[in-house]
């Protein structure tokens, strides 16, 4: 289903032991292809957890009517978050792709507003690494919509 | 479909277009870009999960127009479920009404390459629906 081998050359060179950083991640991954049509920036990282930004655009928009996102641009923020927190807990890259993902949205992200996407990696196997994933306006406490999701570890640690 | 609704601007700008029917629903193509890649050569998750709402969104859009039904209607929550990597080349999709009720819509999208038989991923949405 996918090729480890085409891992982001930058990311490739964060496997191995405390090698991952999120901050010098996000720029091989949130500036190329999906990410970098998106805007993500590097928010934020702690212990189990990843959480990156992007800014309101017009393109960006769902419903013209009121300005508000489109709601995969959330899923998309969501799943790099998610798959980065799984990088940080581990301290090192390896391959991996989205299993399945699920997303409630709480309340619509208004027009202008920068939207931070925070992702939890709260468990690790060997395979698995199991997520859950809240994006907000600023205020953690404010969601805008909270996800939960799995990926699966594909290929062998590259490096 | 002359009356059917133009596409949100993130559907734009990533150019997916409603280019036929499939099984009387809407189908959105996506043609492959660095705006949709992931990791190199591969469609970004992302990007095949807003091919998938786009698709849900026109398949609600459309029943509803064809029943003379008026009600608008608000995503609650979708569940995505990736099953094959997506490669460098156009992307299809197209969403079926599970079940339309007075308050919410099931709803459940498709997304292919190459044969609608093995899909690359599958949503399930619902929707709230408000009517006047």
């Amino acid at each position: 289903m996918a090729d480890p081998n085409s891992a982001l050359p930058g990311l490739r060179e964060m496997s191995g032991g405390n090698n991952f950083d999120p901050r010098l991640a996000i720029q091989f991954m949130g500036k190329a292809g999906h990410g970098g049509f998106l805007g993500m920036e590097y928010s934020g990282h702690g212990e189990d957890w990843a959480e990156l930004m992007l800014d309101w655009r017009a393109e960006l928009v769902g419903d013209p009517e009121t300005g508000v996102l489109a709601s995969a641009v959330i899923i998309s923020l969501l799943d790099n978050a998610t798959s980065m927190s799984i990088w940080t807990k581990l301290g090192e890259f390896r391959p991996q792709v989205t299993m399945d993902l699920r997303l409630d949205y709480l309340r619509p992200s208004p027009k202008g507003a920068r939207v931070y996407g925070r992702g939890i990696c709260y468990h690790l196997t060997h395979s698995i690494g199991f997520v859950r994933g809240i994006a907000h306006n600023g205020d953690l406490d404010d969601p805008l919509a909270h996800a939960s999701g799995t990926f699966i570890r594909v290929g062998d640690r590259v490096g | 479909m002359s009356s059917e609704r133009t596409l949100p601007p993130y559907a734009g700008a990533l150019n997916m277009t409603i280019d036929g029917l499939h099984d009387g629903a809407p189908r959105i193509a996506m043609p492959f870009d660095n705006r949709v890649q992931g990791r190199p050569g591969f469609l970004h998750g992302g990007a095949i999960s807003g091919l998938l709402e786009m698709a849900a969104v026109a398949a609600l859009s459309h029943a509803l127009r064809e029943t003379g039904d008026t009600a608008r209607f608000k995503q609650v929550n979708v569940t995505v479920d990736f099953m094959r990597g997506g490669t460098m080349q156009t992307s299809y999709a197209a969403g079926t009404i599970t079940r339309m009720g007075r308050t919410m819509a099931n709803v459940e999208a498709r997304a292919w390459q190459d044969d609608p038989d093995k899909p690359m991923a599958m949503a399930y949405l619902h929707y709230l629906l408000r009517r006047a």
